[in-house]
């Protein structure tokens, strides 16, 4: 009896251990917190910078733009990832911008819808509810299923400021994650929405906008207008870790612009 | 030895506080800022604009747990009626464990299931822009309450006394007079303490409605998508600012709903308590 009691609390002591995993980086390891729409990005940048520094671990958690700029700013991670610009409160707190890649946020609809081309007025008719059947876009006689982010999400502010329609969203549905509204897209005829241009498959179709089609081109020379940085947020006065500081400096490189391409952004510089 | 077992159990009492204390504590900050009144009857949730009304979460949570109730419990009932009169014994011994089965399934696969089966076949009966509504919702949460309906419904059908059958149909009543009139009213208060139970499993899902109920924070109506307290915290948690009134307002929501299931707790216990002085 006494030996299971041991053994159950070393196994607590054991599970206590895990929850230890979320304190800040030493030595060999960068935790990296925030944005979703960032998850392909990161994935390639860890992918290819544990080849050149296989000594140090990139940890990343998708928890959403504003838990990982406030993640940085209260010393729980080292590197915080947001896929919107910084907030002028932000940055009054000391968070710093370093923009690794730009974005475009793709319209997004069911591939049996036959409507592939918007401007940007009728996206804004569309998500603020004055258009709501399909015919009035040329297309088939269905109504619209509207499908947006959650508020606070960076995809939404993006969107929203871009299009000018901050706040007016008619939306039929909401989701919490750019994969939730992709899936949910690609299973209902109706449906239009907003994603990530990196997060876009071929389950879904990317309208063209104004008559560009959003690609990495038309994002870096700015002719696709519905366009966000990524960004890696860092505290001012706080010095990375040496682990940390390699990754940041990584990321923002030239070197870094193949892997970034290849995870769907575009390298800014 | 005897201090583990003290020790042990002062643990969940010690949780239990924490957690009240914490969900107090940060609950009550949002709710002074924008007003008991406003936070509780507001129509407008929209953080974006400084709207922070949970009233359409409260009616949406109450309005889906009311319809799963009404659509569970007399199928719930039913069933316990069947398996603990009805039924010949190998077939009860099918219908049981497919019942501790059905409550064993995780949420999210039931939210999997509603999201991929019924939430498509709604859009097309009902001729909707997208088939993610209240009544989806109601549906998934009413096949979850199954379970804990039928297993505690049988439980206290079960434990009616046999004399009290075999009197009534000695008298002359039909079999199924006796189930009804003589049966179910001897088992009543374990069969209210399933219905409530099953509120309370019902008010605090979140993840599998989060995925059929569209999450648009709209007044209640059967077809149109709407946004549950428990959902309506999960959805903005991850992208709230640290520290913003969005948050706070989150864990003020938290609060509610902590309250809600409060209630649901003392009348089980209420509920329970009667039982046994009977």
């Amino acid at each position: 009896m006494k030996k299971k009691t041991l053994s159950l609390a070393v196994t607590a002591l054991l599970a206590l251990g895990l929850l230890a995993g979320c304190s800040a980086g030493g030595g060999g390891t960068v935790n990296t917190d925030g944005s979703t729409s960032m998850a392909d990005v990161m994935g390639a940048l860890t992918e290819a910078f544990r080849e050149k520094e296989p000594d140090i671990t990139v940890n990343y958690s998708g928890t959403g733009s504003g838990s990982g700029i406030s993640g940085v700013l209260d010393g729980t991670c080292d590197i915080g990832l947001s896929s919107r610009e910084l907030k002028q409160e932000e940055v009054n707190q000391g968070a710093v911008a370093h923009v690794v890649a730009l974005d475009g946020v793709a319209i997004v609809v069911n591939p049996k819808n036959t409507v592939t081309e918007l401007t940007t007025d009728q996206i804004a008719d569309i998500f603020t509810g004055k258009i709501t059947n399909w015919t009035e876009l040329g297309g088939a006689d269905a109504p619209i299923a509207v499908y947006g982010r959650e508020d606070g999400s960076g995809t939404r502010t993006a969107f929203e400021e871009i299009v000018g329609v901050e706040g007016a969203c008619v939306y039929t549905n909401e989701y919490g994650s750019t994969g939730d509204v992709i899936g949910n897209v690609a299973g209902n005829e109706n449906a239009i929405g907003y994603a990530s241009l990196s997060a876009v498959n071929s389950t879904v179709t990317a309208v063209k906008v104004n008559g560009v089609a959003p690609s990495e081109a038309t994002v870096k020379d700015g002719t696709y207008t519905i366009q966000r940085p990524f960004v890696m947020v860092t505290k001012k006065g706080v010095e990375l870790s040496e682990a940390a500081q390699a990754f940041l400096d990584f990321a923002t490189s030239a070197e870094a612009a193949e892997y970034i391409a290849a995870a769907g952004a575009v390298y800014p510089n | 030895m005897q201090i583990l077992f003290t020790l042990c159990g002062l643990v969940a009492v010690g949780f239990v506080l924490l957690i009240s204390v914490y969900l107090i504590i940060s609950g009550l900050p949002a709710i002074r800022e924008i007003g008991l009144g406003r936070f509780l009857f507001g129509k407008i949730w929209a953080a974006g604009q400084n709207q922070y009304g949970i009233l359409p979460l409260i009616l949406t949570s109450i309005y889906g747990t009311a319809g799963a109730v009404v659509i569970g419990v007399p199928i719930g009932f039913f069933t316990a009626v069947f398996l603990a009169k009805v039924a010949p014994k190998w077939l009860a011994g099918i219908v049981r464990p497919a019942v501790s089965l059905l409550a064993g399934i995780p949420s999210v696969v039931y939210g999997l299931v509603g999201m991929c089966v019924l939430v498509p076949a709604l859009r097309n009966w009902l001729d909707l822009p997208a088939g993610d509504s209240l009544l989806a919702a109601i549906i998934v949460l009413a096949v979850m309450i199954l379970p804990n309906i039928i297993s505690l419904s049988e439980t206290a059908l079960d434990a009616v006394p046999k004399e009290y059958e075999e009197a009534s149909l000695a008298l002359g009543a039909t079999k199924l007079e006796t189930y009804f009139r003589v049966s179910a009213p001897a088992a009543r208060s374990g069969i209210a303490a399933a219905v409530v139970l099953g509120i309370g499993r019902a008010i605090g899902e979140a993840m599998a409605i989060m995925m059929v109920a569209g999450n648009v924070a709209n007044m209640p109506a059967l077809t149109k998508s709407v946004r549950f307290l428990t959902t309506g915290i999960s959805i903005e948690l991850n992208y709230s600012q640290d520290g913003s009134l969005q948050r706070q307002a989150l864990f003020s929501i938290g609060l509610v709903l902590f309250l809600f299931i409060m209630l649901i707790n003392a009348f089980l216990n209420l509920v329970l308590k009667r039982e046994k002085e009977d």
